[in-house]
């Protein structure tokens, strides 16, 4: 990759910063974003990573992208994930395991539904985007 | 350039002092005394023992004066109940993590903790005695390093590391367990270690001493089936005197040759003596050198065993510049146990060899290898320092100050004033030169003070006009000075450039002999400079000054050896090196 | 069929214990009745860990947050807000302003939390810059390389007030300016990432979460004060963090936002990563220092300070992850806007480490001036059990309790050094009534003894002396002399200590005699530990009266010290119990008491 200039970086900014925020409400930019820090991988967030994946397969839900990220800071509920669907409020679901990883495939992102007990408030608003 | 003054107050006390001067200092000048454990004049500060804290008008935090520069404007206070009570407590800390052994220890009577609680009054254990675990080093002939007593400071780390470049020792361990000790917890034996005994010289403690032999030299003395001789070093003489409240500087020479025939030694010899000799040795190998194979110079001294250790772990490559001449003590103990003893029909087992030297690695050097048996047995077979020899006289019985002036045995004790300054950095060169001179133009040379070798300077250079020839010397003292001069001749080596110098002085200590690892207690600089003085005031009230002019040297060679490089000397005298790994494990 | 609407009640046990179960039945039944039970879907949740504001109802998509529900608000909820689509004002949260605390004047948020330093953790992708470069990334950096000047920068940090978040608070700006003032031909910036204390993952997560915010501040810094090369010291054993910083350190090369002339100005700027091996001293800066050096990490004095020689005796400006986190919000946002939030003396945020006897650990950040009771019961979801909050540890093995009494204090940087505890860096482990003052001091100083590099006689030895006069206590083997003892050791190793570790080792048991000293008196002279924690004080008896002579106990206990046969009462004798308690589980009659 080539270095940037001010202008590149400007112009990079931008584009990316678009993309991001689209994210929450065009079809294609479903995701399903989870924690991946030292505590969410402790607690097993690598195998919910995989559950998800496999779930989404079985489905044929190809245009749902599995990410990852840092500590959401909800060390008691790890692993911690945050699912963004279009429709859908963006909710941030922890303890998931395999098994609620795949209830979340199918009661939420196919069924449109929230699943009880697993619904995490997230801790503080943006700071960024506000 | 002029230094900058600044104005503190210490303790209501205004003065002026240069800007950068530690509060220690400062506070010294204003003729106050702040208690310290771990400082020591010769390092830098560690700041680890906690005894020195002040306070500074204005600051929340007590700093430490050994390791803080005073400021312009500071108003500091060294002494107030509440800094009394925290040194107080401080100390007896240390002494809870210090075991109570003080009537069996070796430091007893000139140890600094033990100054500091009689200092402080303290009167009773006050809290539980938390020791470390006996764990005591006596791998090396020449210290012994006893880490339960060990009050970690530093000290020995510092000079080990940072003087002399050595690292033989570290801190090893953490918190509490804390140890002194080579890298890996190795034993000193297998570690860098020199033995210059420069870590125990600098111990506040009885942590690291050297090996007591004093025992072993009465043993030789009570023995009536041995004939003892005994020899002792050009630095001794200077600097024994300390032992009973003498300046430092002080020349008792001729007292120790009473001594030392009280305690019943059949003959006193001098090392002073051999000193001559090795100048005829080391002289004539440089002189032929210089004169028939230039390209093999640089030739580098030899006759400090501190020295040949490093130099046989670290500067392999450098041993073919190493003179083979030995140090004055094995020449004069090879002698002892061949030309005195077949003089005298004494059979050389039953003579019985020690020597009182400044120098810990002296101990050492004695076995070092096969060569160090000239004679067929071990040609020195006590090496006891000077401090011992102040125990030894103590428990003698004998007043030292009531003694008379004596004379040591002839041939072997005669000396000239090149042969005192061995004792001190920049000696050996000096009396080389005033040799070397000779022997090249056979004239004498018109002043024989050669004073850019001499004094304190780390490492000190001149350049010596020999009829034309221009001769570059230099001299190192101190091992980190010494790597100085080494890597320049590595390096030039390396490229295959001529060396800067010809001829190269090394003394592993600072300061030379008079500063050794061996000498009483309490060196700094001033001391150093005091017993640097009594060497050369030694020198000049010499009758002669000159090895070559030596006439019992001269005798030696006429009766015995020949002359100086002759098959026979090189037998006795000279010695061989072998490259030596660094850690032996 | 899709759901328009979704009402989530908090389903943590604090909200179920005040009847959020009979308002789920509740408002199912009203969607149910006014025909909404396609467009609406109730949700239990997990806590909210706004427990004292229970129970909750939060309802999507338009985010209102309803607070201190009961049962009979239920009908109104539903006929207002879901069927006529009007918020019921009454039961919206509302944030207070009391307790000192600067609010921001702009935004109102019903949490307590307030993201700046974790404003990208658990939001962005760490391994992929351009998520951070969509928010704001590199945005500062920009700024400063072609907006400012090294003393607008330095400027901008003075307004926002922040302070060092490692430990003792010195004013960042200081820091910066004294490195900027020292004439040398390299100078260095150093991040401290060799975060230690016992409970403490603050830095840990912030550079698992979002590396990238550090290395920009690293060069904002390096651009303030003339300086081009950086090191981050970061212990071995954060594998994940290294491999992220990694990451992110390789794009931003690539990027050209470190490297040589950044975004092709004349700034050049690079750092490296230096591995610490896990000795705690190693935080401490000049320990810190010495070990990038590659000497032993020991700590050295101070004065010189590292602004004026630091790494290679250069001038040096060291801050915590934390606190570089701060830095490009600051530049991007205002030192303006950052002082708004927080108290007086402390402004921005504050990371803690939320452990301990409390429900919802985990990594929170609340601007200075958060009560501990907000922490503990709006965010932490209070104590598990509901027992009786006794302390909380902030500041680490560093720091002092917060009892009781000053749950209501805001804290921050003055507010703990003057209750005799310290922010420190942000552990804050919450105690309960279970917990033994002493065995919880205990624990602290085991750790800074065995942490304690050696290098000087206060700490290594006052240190361990006090761990040992702690332990007589705990074993019942003290007397008054011994509490003196203590202060008198701690009053030692605070002064004379060579460096912060030691200087601050005595703080818990300094802080713990202050407000609980009659807990030690009842260890001492009454030979009791009332939480039951110091074994040797405990004594474990069979009730006669209890007794069926089962033989249950005797069977169990390992050390043979209960005597009986069948049908008769047992009786322990007490010089062969180990008080291992094995009799009291075993017991299924309650007849074995401990006490």
């Amino acid at each position: 990759m080539s270095k940037l200039t001010l202008d590149d970086l400007r112009k990079l900014r931008e584009e990316k910063t678009q993309e991001f925020s689209r994210r929450n409400n065009e079809q294609d930019k479903s995701s399903i974003i989870i924690g991946m820090g030292t505590c969410g991988i402790a607690a097993g967030a690598k195998e919910t990573l995989n559950a998800f994946i496999e779930a989404l397969d079985t489905n044929g839900l190809t245009n749902v992208k599995v990410k990852q990220t840092g500590c959401m800071g909800s060390c008691n509920v790890e692993p911690t994930v945050e699912v963004v669907i279009p429709g859908m409020p963006t909710v941030v679901y922890g303890n998931v395991d395999g098994t609620v990883a795949k209830k979340i495939v199918l009661k939420h992102i196919i069924g449109k539904e929230l699943l009880d007990d697993h619904i995490q408030d997230k801790p503080a608003m943006d700071i960024i985007e506000n | 350039m002029t230094e900058t003054m600044i104005k503190i107050k210490i303790n209501e006390t205004e003065l002026e002092v240069p800007a950068g001067t530690s509060i220690l200092d400062a506070a010294k000048q204003a003729g106050i005394k702040i208690p310290t454990l771990c400082y020591h004049e010769d390092l830098l500060p560690t700041a680890s023992c906690g005894l020195c804290i002040v306070k500074i008008k204005g600051m929340n935090k007590k700093v430490r004066a050994c390791a803080t520069a005073a400021e312009n404007g500071q108003e500091i206070i060294t002494h107030d109940s509440e800094l009394y009570n925290i040194r107080k407590i401080v100390l007896e800390l240390i002494l809870s993590n210090h075991p109570n052994e003080c009537l069996t220890c070796q430091r007893n009577g000139n140890c600094e903790l033990q100054t500091l609680a009689k200092e402080f009054g303290i009167r009773e254990q006050v809290f539980k005695p938390q020791l470390k675990p006996k764990n005591i080093d006596k791998s090396t002939t020449s210290l012994i390093l006893d880490r339960q007593k060990c009050i970690s400071c530093g000290r020995c780390v510092q000079v080990c590391q940072n003087v002399q470049d050595v690292w033989a020792l570290e801190f090893i361990g953490r918190g509490f367990n804390t140890n002194i000790a080579p890298a890996g917890d190795l034993e000193l034996n297998e570690s860098p270690c020199v033995k210059c005994g420069q870590c125990s010289a600098h111990c506040p403690v009885g942590a690291i001493v050297e090996k007591d032999e004093v025992d072993k030299v009465w043993e030789g003395l009570n023995d009536t089936t041995k004939h003892a001789v005994v020899q002792f070093a050009p630095a001794v003489r200077v600097a024994f005197g300390e032992g009973f409240k003498l300046e430092s500087g002080e020349i008792v020479t001729n007292k120790i040759y009473s001594l030392l025939k009280k305690f019943g030694f059949k003959a006193v010899f001098d090392t002073n003596f051999s000193a001559d000799l090795t100048i005829m040795e080391e002289g004539s190998e440089f002189v032929d050198k210089f004169l028939n194979n230039p390209a093999s110079l640089p030739l580098i001294t030899s006759c400090c065993p501190g020295w040949v250790d490093y130099l046989e772990k670290y500067y392999p490559c450098c041993i073919e510049h190493f003179s083979t001449a030995k140090s004055p003590q094995q020449m004069l103990s090879a002698l002892a146990k061949t030309y005195y003893a077949e003089k005298n029909g004494i059979d050389p087992k039953d003579i019985f060899m020690v020597s009182v030297m400044p120098c810990t690695a002296k101990k050492y050097e004695i076995s070092r290898d096969e060569n160090m048996s000239a004679s067929g047995i071990q040609d020195t077979d006590v090496v006891i320092t000077t401090r011992e020899l102040v125990r030894m006289t103590k428990s003698s019985g004998i007043i030292f100050d009531a003694l008379p002036e004596g004379k040591a045995d002839s041939i072997l004790g005669e000396y000239t004033g090149a042969g005192t300054i061995f004792g001190v950095t920049g000696g050996v060169m000096e009396a080389a030169i005033r040799s070397a001179y000779y022997l090249i133009t056979k004239e004498e040379l018109s002043d024989i003070n050669i004073t850019p070798v001499r004094g304190l300077k780390g490492v000190k250079e001149a350049e010596i006009d020999i009829k034309g020839t221009k001769v570059r010397v230099a001299v190192a003292h101190g091992l980190s000075n010494v790597k100085k001069v080494m890597n320049k001749i590595k390096e030039a080596k390396a490229k295959g450039e001529e060396t800067p110098w010809h001829f190269i002085e090394v003394m592993a200590c600072v300061g030379g002999c008079v500063g050794g690892g061996g000498q009483p207690y309490g060196v700094t600089n001033t001391i150093r400079n005091k017993r640097t003085e009594g060497i050369y005031t030694d020198d000049k009230q010499s009758k002669a000054r000159c090895s070559h002019h030596n006439p019992m040297v001269q005798k030696v060679y006429e009766e015995y050896l020949d002359h100086p490089n002759s098959h026979k000397a090189h037998d006795l005298l000279h010695t061989s090196y072998t490259h030596r790994p660094v850690y032996l494990k | 069929m899709a759901y328009n609407t979704f009402v989530l009640i908090c389903g943590g046990t604090a909200c179920e214990s005040s009847k959020s179960d009979e308002m789920y039945k509740l408002l199912q039944k009203e969607i149910f009745d006014n025909n909404l039970k396609n467009d609406v879907q109730v949700v239990k949740t997990g806590c909210f860990g706004f427990c004292e504001q229970g129970p909750i109802i939060k309802i999507l998509p338009d985010n209102t947050f309803y607070v201190k529900v009961t049962p009979d608000d239920i009908k109104e909820i539903v006929q207002e807000h879901l069927v006529k689509g009007r918020t019921v004002e009454r039961l919206e949260y509302k944030p207070s302003e009391d307790k000192g605390r600067v609010k921001i004047e702009d935004i109102e948020f019903y949490q307590k939390q307030f993201r700046i330093v974790l404003r990208n953790c658990g939001v962005i992708d760490p391994e992929n810059i351009n998520e951070y470069i969509a928010r704001d990334g590199y945005l500062a950096l920009e700024k400063v390389i072609f907006q400012m000047t090294p003393d607008d920068i330095i400027n901008e940090l003075k307004i926002s007030g922040l302070r060092g978040r490692g430990g003792a608070g010195f004013p960042t700006w200081m820091k910066w300016n004294l490195t900027k003032k020292e004439n040398a031909d390299q100078k260095y910036v150093v991040c401290n990432a060799d975060e230690g204390d016992p409970g403490a993952y603050m830095d840990r997560s912030t550079l698992e979460g979002d590396p990238h915010s550090v290395l920009e501040a690293m060069a904002i810094c390096g651009k303030a004060i003339g300086a081009s090369r950086g090191f981050i010291y970061i212990r071995a054993e954060y594998p994940l963090a290294i491999t992220r910083l990694e990451i992110a350190i390789k794009q931003a090369k690539e990027l050209g936002l470190l490297g040589d002339n950044i975004l092709g100005s004349d700034f050049s700027f690079d750092i490296e990563i230096r591995l610490g091996a896990g000795a705690f001293v190693c935080g401490e800066e000049t320990a810190l220092l010495r070990s990038i050096e590659g000497s032993r990490g020991m700590p050295t004095p101070r004065p010189p300070f590292p602004s004026v020689k630091g790494l290679w005796e250069k001038p040096t400006c060291i801050n915590n992850v934390e606190t570089w986190a701060n830095v490009p919000v600051i530049i991007n946002k205002g030192g303006a806007w950052f002082s708004k939030i927080g108290t007086e003396n402390s402004k921005g945020t504050k990371v803690f480490a939320l452990t301990g006897k409390i429900n919802n650990s985990g990594l929170i950040e609340v601007p200075m001036g958060t009560t501990l009771r907000e922490i503990i019961y709006d965010i932490g979801g209070g104590i598990i059990n509901n027992k009786k909050f006794k302390a909380a540890q902030s500041g680490g093995p560093s720091g002092g309790v917060i009892p009781e009494q000053y749950l209501d204090t805001p804290i921050d940087y003055n507010n703990l050094t003057a209750i005799g505890s310290m922010m420190g860096s942000g552990g804050l482990i919450v105690m309960d009534e279970d917990d033994c003052i002493v065995d919880v001091v205990k624990f602290y100083l085991q750790f800074t003894v065995d942490e304690s590099c050696g290098k000087c006689a206060p700490c290594r030895i006052g240190g361990k002396q006090l761990l040992s006069i702690l332990d007589d206590i705990s074993a019942g083997n003290a007397t008054e002399q011994s509490i003196k003892n203590l202060k008198a050791i701690s009053i030692a190793m605070n002064n004379a200590s060579l460096c912060g570790l030691g200087q601050t080792a005595s703080n818990p048991v300094m802080s713990t005699l202050k407000y609980f000293e009659d807990e030690y008196l009842e260890h001492i002279n009454g030979k009791k530990c009332s939480a039951g924690k110091c074994k040797s004080l405990m004594t474990f008896t069979i009730v006669a009266d209890k007794c069926i002579g089962c033989t249950a106990c005797a069977r169990k206990c390992p050390a043979n010290a209960i005597i009986g046969t069948v049908k008769q009462v047992h009786v322990i004798d007490q010089s062969k119990c180990i008080k291992c308690g094995a009799c009291v589980t075993a017991c299924k009659f309650d007849a074995v008491i401990k006490g």
